[in-house]
């Protein structure tokens, strides 16, 4: 690693203001940034930890129902707190690395990350959640940008996310035999009104909404109704774990299974 | 140079570190307390699980000044002071659970966290709680059997010795 | 379960706890990266990030000039200095010995392969050390990369070292000989089954990275190094002759707690050479810690062959013949057993359990842009294990028979057999391991298993192989004669205490095999004294005479049996002394439960008053005999050892991903005589663990480049506790080592040569049970590969 001065913050303004530094940079949960400036790859001169921010703690519920979860809120408290509330997102976040990565790893870092295989972002896609931030909220639907890109600004923090919560869903996870990351995650959610699936994993843009299922599925909810779809090979991730046809095939299969076990 | 303090094993413990100090190294270097091992670079291999504040973390995934006035405990603090292993100490050794020792102080420290929530784990629970802890020795079969006779689980009928 | 051992409590045959534990259970244990030298300073090795490639240019004024550093080594300060040797010379079949090219320290104009390592910082802190070496500045002249075995070899292919004629390191027949015949059997045969397959790359891993701290004592010229090493005594001789010119009586070699080799430590590496060489240039201590992502890129890799294999059966499906022909990567350098690995650890147990008559084996070495490859557990014997098993259950699909009566048939039933791959097996029944297989593994309940399966909507399979392999190695007039440029004898000291404790000095060396527990054992059933009255110590080149190491299971095989013999002039010793205390004769004197007495009388002493008498010689036959009680043995086999097995394992396969699970594994063994069966499960358990992730999960991959795309944990998969089941392991078959004092074969490889067999079959079974037309895949089985095989 390089040298980086070290500083925690207490409130989110304090946050921004530490961030505002030359080269600073936010550190949640660090599960990734912390292997990655050990292999030298980002050179922060601050590292500017979220851990001691208490506003972005916690698991709450909105009166209109949304589910509003802290930026800094780790994949364990979610795992166990979030499992009346919407026990989809709970066992997603449980099925994140491992309880050891689940006890440090954040929302807000995973959000932030926006790893082609992580498992958050389909909960976020998927649930359309909105993105709440120091300065904003953004839609979900505008938030992911394409692989490790998102819609945050340079020292923008994700404060919080808020989840409408569907009346079913469920997250099907593939893993990468190595990483154990998604090699295809599908989050599928049907609301009273419409029906989201947002796939992770699988395509070279990072995580997207597979339309043509939320269409078969809005007029049946079930696995059947998809079993003829299919996604375009052409833009998935072909690598030493598997084909871009068989991530496009995995895509099927992940979304008929979430399916089945949402309803 | 800052200055960090936090409890280990029950002890305090101070040194001064560098921003990108991780605890694992503040564990091993300036503590010399090397029971804590490191296996790899990608925080995979689980050889540096410690606890802080009562909870399993990688100890190379996360900065000494973290844990400033946090708890931590790692595998020198398990054994009582006359060094009689505790409970899931003693199992390793009664059922091999270890054979180079080199994942032992992360598997032991998982194991202990494991128990805490989940007092009688089955087979399947282990195994799935085990995901971030590599052994290459054992096979995992006695690590396992050693986890489960921890938890008071008769495991006679297991496979072999 | 069958408890195969009758419960001893101690001695030979019991189960003792292993008393190395309490170290590594209390974080007490002393590995070497917990070894920190006053002084003590850091080298960061600056590697290679192209597979091939000419250095132009290396500008290191600037990065030394940085805060911290001590010296920047380049290839220059290394002109001069040995090349890290080869152990082993193999002569091809034309009667020429390999091609052997020279292994600098620090490379040496060119760069082979991607971690190769090109300059070395040593620095105040491992940091200093890192940021120095990305300040150097180097320009390397890309060159294009060989990676493919067949590329290599072809007419015009890019040379790897451009002093050697091509790429290709020997083209080796096996038995030559044979060959006509062979193919005349072939033409001859009824039914000829052949099979192309690939052996998968790995990465031993070991979840210690290598570690070397090298040290030097300016007012004795004394170098030591500490390092991560299963043959230390061998590291200080290949380095201390070959490398650095330093001679054994000035160069202390320690390998303290070492956390796993597999193989992957037992080779003599640059890193040892630079910290040793270093640490007297700079009279300095010089610590190198190995990251995991080094390890990837510089630690010796395993297997990686490509094989076609052929057998030959008559009418009425007796193996008539067998024929391969292998490519075997050697990678860039000659790692130190390389040669042999393919060769003498490969060809000469193509016979496997079957009486074949006729085997013809061909092996060509290539070199590579790749990382070099050696032994990794099992070395060889996995790879002929898994290709004649392979092809074995092809033969039987094809034929429409019972692979396991196919096999059954075709077993050695009488020993000592002479193998026509010039091996003679000393014993073993391959007919019992297999009834107990089919016993343990419950195959006769296997259809009802699969209807169950099918209910769940997974297809089953089972798959059943053999294994047969050649431990305890090695004789070394044998060894000598194949090409090896050592003596495999083991060594062992055993001192006796005047209070009667005893503490063993053993060439052999633990990273996990528990001699710390067993070896005791043996010692304490000889006399008949409590286990904890007898101490080893290994790993120390101060302590043990000499020593070949821990590897091819032969730590109780060979060394085991030093340390018996060492223990036979030990006692043929304290009964002297005992006749003189007892005024018998020596021949009258009798050692139980650790009184020496006089037969037919009721005079005994007991070991404490000999050991006494050794040491205060008051009363003590000083004219007959030296006081003290110390011994010294070397043992040199004379011949290998030969355990085999059988092993089943069932597999689920869920056909709309193609994920495999392994439902059930029994693996039943005959290692001879056991001394503790439950250090012999675990390293049973271990070894299959290692087949499992060989057969379903691990693969070291290299681009068309020679980058090499699994560098990590992240892309290279390591068994899991949820990769693998509980496994059924017996050992009850035991039919023992004829020709060592132990009667014991080495049980440390097996598991990881007999498993992956029996996870391939099984899954080609499963398929096979829903109708696909597949007769093989590739390791590792992993579920892209399996769907794409359903798939057609
Ligand atoms: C062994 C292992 C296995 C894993 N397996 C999985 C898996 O299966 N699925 C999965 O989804 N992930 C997995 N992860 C990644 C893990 O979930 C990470 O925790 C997560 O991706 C990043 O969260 P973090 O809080 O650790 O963020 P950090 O690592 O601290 O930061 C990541 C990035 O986000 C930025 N950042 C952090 N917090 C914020 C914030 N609140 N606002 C704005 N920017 C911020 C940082 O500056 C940095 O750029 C795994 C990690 C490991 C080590
Ligand atoms: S050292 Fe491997 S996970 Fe921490
Ligand atoms: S005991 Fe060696 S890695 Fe687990």
């Amino acid at each position: 690693m390089y040298e980086f001065e070290f500083t925690r913050p207490a409130s989110v303004a304090e946050a921004v203001a530490a961030l505002n530094a030359e080269e600073a940079q936010a550190l949640g949960g660090g599960q990734t940034l912390i292997p990655t400036l050990k292999q030298r790859l980002a050179m922060p001169t601050t590292l500017v930890s979220l851990s001691g921010v208490a506003e972005m703690q916690g698991i709450g519920l909105q009166d209109d129902g949304q589910l509003v979860i802290g930026g800094a809120t780790t994949h364990a408290e979610v795992a166990s707190g979030a499992v009346g509330t919407y026990p989809a997102l709970a066992a997603l976040a449980g099925q994140i690395g491992d309880p050891a990565v689940r006890n440090r790893g954040t929302l807000g870092g995973s959000l932030a990350n926006n790893d082609p295989a992580a498992c958050y972002p389909a909960a976020a896609l998927g649930s359309g959640a909105t993105i709440v931030t120091n300065t904003r909220e953004i839609p979900a639907d505008e938030y992911f940008q394409g692989m490790f890109t998102t819609a945050l600004e340079e020292g923008e923090i994700v404060v919080s996310v808020k989840f409408p919560v569907p009346e079913a869903a469920n997250y099907q996870k593939f893993v990468q035999p190595a990483s154990r990351f998604a090699m295809v995650g599908v989050f599928a959610a049907r609301f009273a009104d419409g029906v989201r699936v947002a796939v992770t994993g699988a395509s070279e843009e990072g995580v997207f909404r597979w339309t043509d299922a939320e269409a078969a599925l809005a007029s049946s909810f079930t696995p059947d109704a998809i079993s003829a779809l299919s996604v375009d090979p052409d833009g998935m991730i072909g690598d030493i774990h598997g084909t871009k046809a068989y991530r496009a095939h995995l895509v099927n299969v992940m979304t008929r299974r979430a399916v089945a076990a949402a309803v | 140079m800052t200055k960090v303090t936090m409890t280990v094993n029950g002890k305090a413990a101070s040194g001064e570190v560098e921003g990108r100090t991780l605890l694992v190294s503040f564990l091993r270097e300036t503590l010399g307390m090397t029971g804590t091992h490191v296996g790899c670079d990608t925080s995979q291999c689980g050889a540096c699980v410690v606890h802080v504040d009562g909870k399993a973390v990688k100890s190379c995934a996360m900065l000494a000044l973290e844990a400033e006035g946090a708890e931590v405990a790692t595998i020198e603090g398990q054994a009582a002071a006359d060094g009689t292993l505790n409970t899931i100490q003693a199992a390793f050794q009664e059922h091999h659970g270890l054979q180079c020792g080199f994942c032992t102080p992360g598997m032991v420290m998982s194991a202990a966290a494991l128990l805490k929530d989940n007092p009688k784990p089955s087979e399947a629970e282990i195994r799935h709680y085990l995901e971030g802890n590599l052994c290459r020795c054992t096979g995992y079969h006695n690590i396992v059997k050693a986890i489960m006779a921890a938890s008071g689980q008769d495991v006679s009928a297991i496979a072999a010795e | 379960m069958p408890k195969d051992i009758d419960a001893k409590e101690s001695g030979i045959g019991a189960a003792s706890k292993r008393r190395e534990d309490i170290r590594f259970l209390s974080g007490t244990g002393n590995y070497t990266d917990d070894i920190n030298l006053n002084g003590q300073a850091y080298v960061h090795f600056l590697r290679s990030d192209v597979a091939h490639g000419r250095i132009t240019s290396i500008e290191t004024a600037e990065a030394a000039a940085m805060p911290g550093v001590l010296r920047i080594f380049t290839g220059a300060d290394f002109e001069g200095v040995g090349s890290i040797p080869c152990g082993w010379q193999v002569t091809d079949r034309f009667g020429e010995v390999m091609q052997e090219p020279a292994h600098p320290v620090l490379a040496q104009g060119k760069v082979r392969h991607v971690g190769d390592p090109i300059a070395a910082v040593v620095a105040e802190t491992a940091e200093a050390a890192r940021d120095a070496a990305e300040a150097i500045e180097l320009d390397i002249e890309e060159l294009p990369a060989v990676v493919d075995m067949k590329a290599a070899l072809a007419e015009g292919a890019p040379k790897v070292h451009d002093d050697l004629t091509s790429n290709l390191c020997y083209d080796w027949g096996f038995v030559e000989d044979n060959k006509a015949a062979v193919n005349a059997a072939f033409e001859a045969a009824a039914h000829v089954t052949s099979l192309e397959l690939v052996n998968n790359r790995l990465v031993a891993n070991p979840m210690e990275p290598r570690v070397a701290v090298g040290d030097f004592n300016r007012a004795t010229g004394d170098s030591t190094l500490y390092t991560t090493s299963q043959n230390p005594h061998v590291i200080r001789l290949l380095m201390g002759a070959f490398v650095l010119g330093i001679p054994e009586h000035k160069l202390r070699v320690v390998a303290p707690d070492v956390g796993g080799g597999f193989g992957s430590k037992i080779f003599h590496y640059a890193e040892e050479a630079f910290c040793t060489f270093a640490a007297k240039a700079l009279n300095r201590a010089v610590k190198w810690t190995s990251s995991r992502s080094e390890a990837f890129m510089s630690d010796a890799h395993g297997r990686d062959h490509v094989t076609k294999i052929e057998l030959a059966l008559d009418a009425d499906n007796n193996f008539t013949a067998l024929r391969t022909d292998t490519l075997a990567n050697m990678g860039a350098y000659l790692s130190t057993f390389a040669p042999s690995v393919p060769t003498w650890l490969h060809g000469t147990l193509m016979a496997g359990n079957y009486k074949t008559p006729l085997i013809y084996v061909n092996v060509k070495a290539v070199f590579t842009n790749t990382v070099p490859v050696d032994a990794y557990r099992g070395a060889g014997r996995p790879e002929a294990t898994f290709q004649l098993e392979r092809v074995i259950d092809k033969a039987a699909l094809e034929l429409g028979v019972d692979p396991i009566a196919l096999r059954r048939q075709n077993f050695i039933t009488e020993f000592p057999y002479a193998t026509p791959v010039a091996v003679e097996y000393d014993t073993g029944d391959y007919v019992a391991t297999m009834d107990k297989l089919e016993e343990i593994a419950d195959i006769a309940g296997f259809a009802a298993r699969r209807a169950e399966s099918e209910r769940a909507g997974k297809l089953r399979g089972l798959g059943v192989n053999c294994y047969i392999e050649a431990c305890g190695i090695a004789p070394s007039n044998l060894v000598g004669q194949l090409g090896a440029r050592a003596g495999l004898y083991e060594s062992a000291t055993v001192r006796v205490n005047a209070t009667g404790g005893i503490v063993v000095m053993t060439g052999s060396h633990s990273h996990g095999q528990g001699h710390e527990t067993s070896f005791p054992q043996v010692i304490a059933s000889m006399i008949g004294i409590d286990e904890n009255m007898v101490e080893i110590e290994h790993g120390d080149t101060n302590n043990a005479p000499m020593g070949m190491g821990t590897y091819g299971s032969r730590s109780l095989a060979v060394g085991g049996s030093a340390m018996v013999r060492a223990t036979e002039k030990i006692i043929a010793k304290a009964k002297k002394i005992a006749a003189h205390l007892m005024e018998a004769a020596d021949a009258d004197i009798e050692l139980k439960d650790g009184q020496f007495s006089v037969a037919g009388t009721d005079k005994s002493v007991a070991w404490g008053d000999v050991t006494l008498a050794a040491y205060v010689p008051h009363n003590y036959p000083l004219e007959e005999i030296e006081p003290g009680l110390e011994e010294t043995a070397f043992y040199d086999p004379s011949n290998f050892t030969y355990p085999s097995g059988a092993y089943a394992c069932e597999v689920e396969v869920d056909p709309e991903t193609g994920k495999v699970s392994i439902a059930r594994f029994a693996a039943a063994d005959d290692f001879g005589n056991i001394v503790n069966p439950m250090i012999v499960d675990g390293q049973v358990h271990g070894g299959i663990g290692q087949g499992i992730g060989q057969a379903l999960l691990e693969g070291c991959v290299y681009d068309e480049n020679g980058q090499l795309l699994s560098a990590s944990f992240m892309d290279y998969a390591m068994p899991r506790a949820d990769d693998v089941p509980f496994y059924e392991v017996d050992h009850s078959c035991q039919t023992p080592c004829t020709h060592n004092p132990l009667g014991v074969k080495g049980c440390g490889e097996a598991g990881a040569i007999g498993s992956p067999p029996a996870v391939v079959n099984a899954v080609v079974n499963a398929l096979r049970s829903a109708g696909k037309d597949v007769t093989h895949i590739d390791m590792p089985l992993s579920p892209a590969r399996v769907w794409a095989a359903m798939q057609g």
